[in-house]
């Protein structure tokens, strides 16, 4: 599982190097993720703009990496492609997440 | 969309193939099925919904009527044209509780603040298919699932 973090501040970005959040690759996804959030960051934005493919499970993946977070932490995401995103609206964890159209998107909008 | 009123009934595949019950198995499966209906003109995210539901589907088998246990057998048959996929997927895993096909309800995210980290995959294949059938015949699932392309003229019939 291949994550490029950027920088550590407010927002820490996360960039997803993957093609696919399946079954395959879940919980490494989610102990990647878990391991790459910043104990400093109040923000953390997941660069999804690589990511095709979702299943449930890769939804599950990101939901657990986002419980997985500390009390006061945030967890966004960003530049969701539209099959991605269509698996967040049906199943309406879409009401759960900030999603932002881009990166530089959840950059610039206010954090805590 | 181009409109392409001949394709619909002349451009067609049939594709069958087995694999072994694991994830990454599952996901060269997903591919090789992508791969075809791009063949036969299935967009980006046409084929990704079609990939969508047989993936919940197999990773079912993988996880429940197998077990976990890699050396099961799962059986695809792939039947498309450019307005419709139906899929047959065979195991001889464990049979679907009761013999028949889990309820999908719709996981609330809103439940006393515990979010779901599952639970999604029926709720997705009842929401994307247009037909779904299930039999436990002599120690084996056949899964049926019809998709239809809603934005193709071929892809209201059957």
């Amino acid at each position: 599982m291949h994550l490029t973090i950027l920088g550590t501040g407010d927002p820490q970005i996360i960039r997803v190097e993957e093609g696919r959040i399946d079954s395959a690759v879940a919980i490494q996804f989610k102990d990647a993720v878990r391991s790459a959030v910043s104990a400093d960051a109040a923000r953390v934005v997941l660069d999804l703009g690589q990511v095709e493919f979702i299943d449930s499970s890769g939804l599950g993946a990101i939901v657990a990496a986002m419980k997985g977070m500390a009390q006061g932490q945030r967890l966004d995401l960003a530049a969701l492609r539209p099959m991605v995103d269509k698996v967040f609206r049906m199943t309406r964890m879409d009401t759960i997440f900030v999603i932002h159209d881009s990166v530089e998107a959840a950059c610039g909008s206010g954090g805590s | 969309m181009p409109d392409m009123p001949d394709q619909g009934p002349t451009l067609a595949l049939a594709l069958a193939f087995d694999f072994a019950s694991t994830p990454v198995e599952v996901r060269g499966a997903l591919e090789r099925v992508a791969r075809a209906l791009d063949g036969i003109g299935w967009d980006a995210e046409t084929r990704g919904t079609v990939e969508l539901v047989l993936a919940e589907a197999l990773n079912n088998i993988v996880e429940h009527a197998y077990g976990g246990a890699p050396d099961g057998r799962i059986q695809l048959a792939l039947d498309a044209t450019a307005g419709r996929a139906d899929l047959v997927i065979r195991d001889s895993g464990g049979a679907m509780p009761g013999h028949r096909l889990p309820a999908g309800a719709p996981v609330d995210p809103d439940v006393c603040g515990d979010l779901p980290e599952g639970g999604f995959g029926w709720y997705l294949i009842r929401r994307l298919a247009s037909h779904l059938s299930y039999r436990r015949t002599e120690g084996c699932n056949r899964l049926e699932i019809h998709m239809r392309r809603a934005d193709h003229a071929g892809g209201g019939t059957g």
